[in-house]
């Protein structure tokens, strides 16, 4: 029998203000221990949390690109439980009044067929912020725990998914279309290793049209590898567990990426009681429509929108498209090149994805830190779309200007990439190849049509690769038909 | 000069009759007569007050004044004061020295006043008799087997006593007013959001508000002058224009409508404090006053509503005293969770606790529908009472307390007894009003009397235009406890 599995996200996106939320404290990343925690973030006796309004700012973008509501008025509650990297001893988070309501996320999901996804609306339950908390750290303190609060305070959207997702290719392309749209939009840095993008996870299975099953929650994957792996060996284990006659009991489990394991860190019944309540120390948060308006004014075409504009306009298929979107600078860099080449989206797309993309792997970089501008690789593109050079000749051009630098139009003259377009002589090239192997020339015009590729390596090799290659083939054709 | 106005201390100072020197070492030696007996201040630092007072000195010479320079005032042990140790009552921080200035401490200082030294008080405010101060209990100065009241009861009694020349409170249930009608001084405790909290070590911050305590309203309107004004720390302070609290004073009350909630004068009122608010009425009378009777219907909710919600906050805002980062720890705990229970079992008192376990239980899944939410509904519906009352009248008057001060351990066994002696004190909070005591006589043991004030939200100079009239035909306010030399 069937089993299907039910998965809903809750990501924490750090967003990229650089005080925390509630101090003006750096959020800078990596400092020493406790030098950016100030007094507001250690809790002294007497301090006052003071929002930030750049936390605001951001968590409206959000909304607004998810086609959310944004709440008029929000409140921050208190999560109170006690961990000593939790300075005053509760969270400052949004409970029963988010600032960001229902809205929706629409992903494409790879298939087994390479190239092939297929689209699906994720619908996203709220998003509301809080404040990080520190961190402990377990080494170096013999027998002891050191605390870090630079972390403590550090503003944070979280951003709560319904159970919409049925297998971990889905959870996964949710998390990294929700990846790309927080950088796109300029609310988060997206950088996981540092934390700045987390996934918890609630997974449980049923029979196709059953009630929910119960569920358990992985938390804090912090790569899209974790959260594939975590995800399949949960779902795997939960429908072991059920054939098996046991029963899922509700519980937050921890994966354990070095044995690619989930263990239950505590059930439910240990469960805290949170004693969520309003936090008497801010006013709620009051939104009106003025700053909505201005901060709409501000946002850049979304992902969806240009992708639908790629495939509708300029005729890139869905794939070509999802990828030219992964990131606000891959698609900014693709529309730059086609400004060069206003009919070449296709070949536009095709080098991005294929040389560009190949040659940023190989070193490691991404397109911000490509060493070729769009004019340049444009300019080359120009030159491949109006016949002066070949594609073959193109890939000359693109490592010159990989390594070196320079104009494609210079590089093309002075290394002679120049593609031959002289009928007359190309015509006179392909005379003189028939005259000197009449051999071949009998097979071809007997019926042996494979001897045709020969007659094209020649061409190409007496031309020294610059001959126009569909011009050439023309002339072939015609001259071997007699 | 220990009689003596702030403002006449003020002109004492710029007309160097005496240096702010000379002022502060003149308390200074007051304190180190007197305070083992009453204990109200918890930690006196002469060195760090007479820099204050050298600087100040300067300050006179150069004319470059205020009107609060060089006077010499005492902090309640609550305000964060940068150097000094700040114990909030409590053991928890008896080694807690502040890096930092509260707000409060940072405007006396703006101002060149000196700070004296750092009040007794209940245990993080919790109680109406300083009986809960891990610091000991301070007296009453009237009468030295008495409780001088709660939680400001160290700056009640330092004023009172003379050990100061004003002093500062903080306010949530009553803990400026009580005390302030138990010693026989005045006190105002201001519209929430009018002193920033800034600094000022939180109990309920919904509630908590602090505000002057002195001799009379004229020095209270010069103090507020100074605590008062907008602070972007504290998102609850109120951004208002500035504005000058005495400039009323002077006032004539004809026309002053006082209105008088009958649930104010019921059972549980003694005779002798009864007695002594009608005289000061009659008083208000011949000053032009008119007299309405008004009703505050819910106002016997704000007892249980109050025990409801300031707990609650209480429980959370106390969580940070955890062991660690600052404050007391246990010295010996085998793990996390037994060093935190230690350590709190340990660092705070019953009364904190009491509270705390309290304010735990009604935030609690499954309570907090039918104790939190439901304490918010009536705390909204007294407030309504108080917006229907002012339609009818300009203040609201009554007794501060139903008895004058009560024996040291009288109520120590029943702590809902000690909550009821801050019966007519608790709505002003929960409506976030300013209310004010003032001395209006004595009771039958010869233990003061205090006038409570309530005003409209923001009535703060009308108050004390009201308080000031009657101080002007009354000597009650300078009234000085027999054996306190002066």
């Amino acid at each position: 029998m069937q089993w299907e599995i039910v998965i809903g996200l809750e990501v924490h996106t750090q967003l990229s203000t650089s005080s925390k939320i509630f101090s003006g404290a750096s959020t800078a990343f990596g400092a020493e221990p406790n030098t950016q925690a100030c007094a507001v973030d250690l809790a002294l006796p007497g301090v006052l949390p003071v929002l930030n309004r750049g936390a605001v700012e951001r968590a409206i973008r959000f909304g607004l690109a998810v086609g959310a509501h944004i709440a008029p008025r929000s409140v921050f509650s208190r999560k109170n439980y006690f961990y000593p990297d939790l300075p005053k001893g509760y969270q400052i988070s949004q409970f029963d009044l988010p600032i960001v309501g229902q809205g929706s996320l629409t992903i494409q999901v790879p298939t087994a067929t390479a190239g092939q996804t297929y689209k699906k609306v994720v619908r996203l339950t709220r998003a509301h912020l809080e404040e990080d908390a520190g961190k402990s750290l377990h080494e170096d303190f013999h027998g002891m725990t050191g605390i870090d609060l630079n972390r403590a305070g550090t503003p944070l959207l979280e951003i709560v998914s319904e159970p919409d997702m049925r297998s971990a290719a889905e959870a996964v392309a949710y998390a990294k279309m929700l990846h790309t749209l927080v950088r796109w939009i300029g609310i988060c840095d997206g950088n996981m290793q540092e934390g700045s993008f987390r996934c918890d996870a609630n997974v449980s299975v049923r029979r196709p049209g059953a009630e929910l099953g119960t569920r358990r929650e992985i938390k804090n994957l912090n790569s899209f590898r974790f959260l594939q792996q975590a995800i399949e060996y949960e779902a795997q284990w939960q429908i072991d567990t059920l054939e098996n006659g046991g029963t899922i009991q509700q519980a937050t489990v921890l994966f354990n990426s070095d044995i690619g394991e989930t263990r239950a860190m505590r059930s439910k019944e240990d469960a805290h009681d949170y004693r969520y309540f309003p936090d008497p120390d801010l006013l709620p948060l009051a939104i009106d429509n003025e700053w909505i308006e201005q901060v709409r004014g501000t946002l850049p075409e979304l992902p969806l929108s240009k992708q639908a504009r790629y495939v509708a306009d300029l005729g890139l298929s869905v794939y070509d498209a999802d990828t030219l979107t992964s990131s606000r600078e891959m698609a900014d860099f693709f529309e730059a090149t086609l400004n060069e080449v206003p009919k070449g989206a296709k070949l536009c797309a095709n080098w991005l994805m294929g040389d560009v993309s190949a040659s940023l792997n190989r070193e490691d970089r991404d397109i911000t830190q490509c060493p070729i501008s769009p004019g340049q690789l444009g300019g080359m593109l120009k030159r491949i779309a109006d016949g002066t050079i070949s594609n073959a000749a193109a890939k000359d051009v693109f490592k010159i200007l990989w390594s070196d630098g320079g104009n494609p139009d210079t590089i093309i003259e002075t290394k002679g990439l120049k593609q031959m377009s002289d009928v007359g002589a190309m015509e006179a090239m392909v005379d003189e190849i028939i005259a000197a192997n009449p051999a071949q020339v009998a097979e071809y015009r007997s019926g042996k049509e494979k001897v045709f590729g020969f007659f094209v390596g020649l061409a190409m090799k007496v031309s020294k690769g610059k001959a126009n290659p569909a011009q050439m083939n023309e002339i072939l054709k015609r001259k071997l038909a007699g | 000069m220990l009689n003596s106005s702030l403002l006449q201390l003020g002109a004492a100072l710029r007309s160097k009759k005496i240096s702010s020197v000379e002022l502060t070492q003149l308390y200074l030696h007051r304190i180190a007569a007197l305070n083992s007996k009453l204990n109200a201040y918890i930690t006196i630092n002469e060195e760090m007050s007479l820099v204050q007072a050298r600087a100040a000195d300067v300050q006179l010479a150069q004319s470059k004044t205020h009107a609060l320079t060089g006077i010499p005032i005492a902090q309640k042990d609550i305000f964060c004061a940068m150097g000094w140790r700040t114990t909030c009552g409590s053991k928890m921080l008896s080694n807690f020295i502040a890096p930092y200035d509260a707000h409060v401490i940072e405007q006396f200082n703006r101002v060149g006043a000196v700070n004296l030294g750092k009040t007794n008080m209940d245990e993080f405010a919790m109680g109406s008799s300083n009986e809960t101060s891990y610091f000991g209990n301070v007296k009453n100065p009237w009468n030295n087997n008495a409780v001088p009241g709660g939680s400001s009861g160290g700056s009640a009694a330092a004023v009172s006593a003379h050990l100061c020349a004003a002093a500062t409170g903080t306010d949530t249930g009553g803990s400026i007013r009580q005390p302030a009608a138990l010693c026989g001084i005045s006190g105002l405790k201001p519209t929430y959001g009018v002193v920033s909290r800034y600094g000022m070590i939180a109990f309920a911050s919904s509630l908590d508000q602090a505000g002057p305590m002195a001799h009379s309203a004229e020095d209270l309107a010069l103090l507020l002058n100074v605590m008062a004004g907008f602070d972007e720390r504290d998102s609850t302070s109120l951004q208002r224009e500035t504005e000058d609290y005495a400039r009323d004073l002077n006032k004539p009350l004809n026309g002053l409508r006082i209105g008088l909630p009958k649930e104010f004068f019921a059972a549980g009122l003694s005779a002798d404090v009864a007695q002594a608010i009608e005289t000061s009425i009659a008083e208000y009378k011949k000053l032009g006053a008119t007299v309405v009777d008004i009703s505050l219907p819910n106002s016997r909710l704000s007892i249980p509503v109050y025990y409801v919600l300031a707990p609650a906050e209480a429980s959370s805002n106390l969580s940070r005293y955890d062991g660690v980062r600052y404050g007391y720890r246990a010295p010996e705990y085998t793990n996390l969770a037994d060093m935190y229970e230690k350590s709190r079992a340990q660092g705070f008192g019953e009364e904190v606790k009491r509270r705390i376990m309290i304010g735990t239980y009604v935030l609690s899944h499954g309570y907090y529908d039918a104790y939190y939410l439901q304490a918010q509904k009536i705390r909204r519906l007294i407030a309504q009472d108080f917006v229907e009352a002012f339609k009818q009248c300009d203040v609201i008057m009554g007794p501060t307390t139903p008895t004058t001060a009560f024996n040291l351990a009288e109520k120590n066994d029943d702590p809902v007894q000690m909550y009821l002696s801050d019966i007519y004190t608790i709505a002003v909070n929960l409506a976030g009003l300013p209310g004010m005591s003032i001395p209006a006589g004595f009771g039958s043991n010869g233990l003061p009397v205090g006038l409570q004030i309530i005003g409209n939200y923001f009535d703060e100079a009308r108050m004390l235009n009201v308080a000031h009239q009657y101080q002007q035909v009354t000597d009650w306010h300078t009234r000085t406890p027999q054996h306190i030399e002066v």
